[in-house]
């Protein structure tokens, strides 16, 4: 028995690739393959994807669409439909310094808007149906000792809930924030932030869902001359949960990093996807996104899309995915997708490998003395560990260590 | 001073085309301080030998008794046996995802041991050991086996032989795909955890070239799931002359025989 285990590189047949790794792609100039394709597939530029606040411009999914077609967006219609919140269907609750909330933001308020356009049926909807959103400023130079937190509490399974956060961190800033998500909802969620001039930002999405919640969300950042941002989504709870991670750049010497870390159990659909959009010089990008796998009809999907442009000269970005499959009948879809228009750039690579933890990886660890569930652990901890020591806010850190655990627990049970 | 004590061991395992028996009934008795090996031909049954004495979940003992200082060895699971102090040192040692090799050696030193090696004296112990077997220091960050080469994964395995101290040693075909060089270097690792005098060791091998490095003190011929002829030293050398053709064509006389009075 195997696992189905399906990479990008798997559906389309390419048997192997001359300078494909497993380490990523080694590029120069003379051999880039401009719209990178390994000419097999075609596709149009990740650029030329559809944005708008317009809901009649996007469609209900049907799941043949590109983006939607790993998502079962038949069970999501409630998510799809341009409905208003139901009722309080979704606490919300700032934790942050005097000041800093700001009230809300109406459509077309300033910033509002000049960050993030939806790019979806979720996005555009949650945007319409938010005519308040959350405003959230970290003052210039400022750098607050606790995070700031921002929790979502939904009040019940199957009731639809809109938000759209305003998020904006002053030049020269230091802050850390935390969205957490608890409870139970169909919620959609839309996060613009605004990364200042050498602000360094770190935004932690964490997923603490109930099992029954439903979660789409789209996230912009736009990052700043010599700014440092830092994005990470947690996906351990809910039935579904879809988080686009989108940056792009708004002056040189500007840093994003895309972490993610998501552990699915039987039934559970998590998927992430993320886009570096290297639209100025001289900027870097890091993205990496690891995940477990446990259990009947777990799925996950990462698909990560590098656009380097033609103008961003000197850009270096890294992208990354690695699912660890536990059990038999999982499914990990991987897609990283990498389109440069200029060989004149430090460093572009991608990377995909999914593993597996079988019996003989066990019977190797307990024939070394290591019982059976501290076998588990260790592999699993060690595993996610990369992700969750990158959090850096050690009470988080705690928790989701031992969340992860509790995963683990449910395995053996 | 331990025992390890093979009985009469019949071992099957189940194939697409049914039961299959491998082990037809094997005895052995394997002290501390002694130098046991096992040789044989392809398919004759010495790793089925090896990994159920591991308790590799594969094979199903149909018979006989496995018992270390008189505990029943069956009845313990796979790290179980570990810790009472049987060691494998494995054919195909698998690569482990997620886990480093500094924090492997230290969660099964701790497991065997049943408490945490001191961490100074432990950190400097692997260090020696590594260098002695000629790992590089980076090994101990990479995750256990990945992307090591064959040579390597069996340097590894004797790395954790000389770290864990067993009262058994299974070495199961340690020698396979090694250059000179490197078996030497292995042998040396073997030879130096032997001279402890604490360790037992059960030497699985289909060529005599390991048995340069290290010396048996009794050498058991393996044909068909059975011990067909046992002797000293002396039996490694005939057998590196005249190789295993003789008990092939014995077995097919037995065979005939067999046929006959059936």
């Amino acid at each position: 028995m195997t696992a189905e285990i399906t990479t990008e590189k798997a559906r389309i047949g390419a048997p192997s690739i001359a300078g494909f790794t497993e380490e990523g792609e080694a590029l120069v100039p003379a051999k880039v393959d401009h719209s990178h394709n390994h000419g097999v597939t075609v596709m149009s530029s990740r650029a030329e994807r559809l944005t708008s606040f317009d809901v009649a411009d996007f469609a209900l999914p049907t799941g043949r669409e590109e983006e939607w077609r790993f998502t079962p967006v038949r069970g999501l219609a409630n998510l799809f439909s341009d409905a208003a919140t139901d009722g309080e269907a979704a606490v919300f609750t700032v934790e942050a310094p005097e000041g800093y909330l700001r009230g809300s933001l109406a459509q077309g308020a300033a910033p509002r808007g000049s960050v993030l356009t939806p790019a979806d049926r979720a996005a555009v909807v949650a945007s319409a149906n938010t005519d308040e959103a959350l405003h959230v400023v970290i003052p210039a130079d400022a750098e607050p000792a606790e995070p700031v937190r921002i929790l979502v509490d939904g009040a019940g399974a199957g009731r639809r809930s809109n938000a759209h956060f305003v998020l904006e961190a002053g030049a020269n800033s230091r802050s850390v924030v935390i969205v957490e998500h608890t409870g139970a909802a169909d919620h959609n969620g839309n996060l613009e932030v605004i990364v200042g001039e050498g602000a360094h930002l770190t935004v932690i999405s964490v997923q603490l869902w109930e099992d029954d919640a439903r979660h789409l969300g789209q996230h912009d950042a736009q990052v700043g001359k010599d700014a440092v941002y830092k994005h990470i989504a947690v996906s351990l709870g809910g039935s579904v949960v879809r988080l686009n991670s989108n940056v792009r750049f708004s002056g040189e010497g500007a840093e994003a990093e895309l972490l993610g870390l998501y552990f699915a159990d039987a039934g559970q659909h998590l998927e992430h996807r993320s886009f570096v959009d290297h639209n100025v010089a001289n900027c870097k990008s890091n993205v990496l996104y690891k995940g477990a796998l446990q259990g009947k009809n777990a799925h996950t999907v990462w698909v990560g899309d590098v656009l380097i442009q033609k103008q961003a000269l000197g850009t270096d970005s890294y992208e990354k995915n690695q699912n660890l499959v536990l059990t038999d009948g999982c499914r990990a879809d991987s897609v990283p997708n990498l389109e440069i228009e200029t060989g004149l750039i430090e460093g572009a690579g991608h990377a995909s490998s999914t593993g597996r933890f079988d019996d003989e990886h066990l019977f190797y660890l307990m024939a070394r003395g290591i019982p059976e569930e501290v076998a588990r652990r260790l592999v699993v901890r060690g595993f996610l560990n990369e992700i969750i020591q990158q959090i850096k806010v050690p009470a988080l850190e705690e928790r989701l260590t031992e969340a992860v655990e509790r995963e683990l627990a449910a395995t053996n049970s | 001073m331990s025992t390890l004590e093979i009985k009469d061991l019949h071992v099957s395992i189940d194939t697409e085309q049914g039961t299959k028996e491998i082990l037809k009934g094997v005895s052995l008795t394997i002290r501390t301080g002694e130098t046991h090996a096992i040789m044989g031909p392809n398919g004759s049954g010495k790793s089925t030998l090896a990994s159920t004495i591991a308790g590799h979940p594969r094979y199903n003992v149909t018979g006989g008794t496995i018992t270390l200082d008189g505990e029943d060895v069956l009845a313990m699971s796979v790290d179980e046996r570990a810790r009472a102090g049987v060691f494998l040192a494995m054919q195909y040692p698998v690569e482990v995802p997620g886990v480093t090799m500094t924090n492997f050696l230290r969660t099964a030193k701790t497991a065997i041991d049943g408490e945490a090696p001191a961490l100074r004296t432990w950190t400097k112990d692997v260090k020696a050991a590594m260098q002695q077997l000629r790992i590089d220091a980076d090994f101990a960050q990479r995750n256990v086996n990945e992307g090591f080469s064959g040579g390597e994964k069996k340097r590894v395995e004797i790395l954790q032989l000389e770290l864990f101290k067993p009262k058994f040693a299974v070495l199961d075909e340690t020698d396979s795909g090694l250059d000179v060089d490197a078996l030497k270097v292995v042998s040396e690792g073997v030879n130096r955890a032997h001279a402890t005098g604490n360790m037992g060791t059960l030497l699985i091998t289909h060529y005599t070239r390991i048995l340069r490095y290290i010396k048996p003190d009794f050498v058991h011929v393996f044909v068909n799931g059975q011990v067909v002829e046992e002797g000293g030293p002396e039996l490694a050398d005939r057998l590196e002359e005249e190789g295993y053709d003789r008990y092939a064509a014995g077995a097919g006389s037995a065979a005939a025989a067999a046929a006959v009075q059936a």
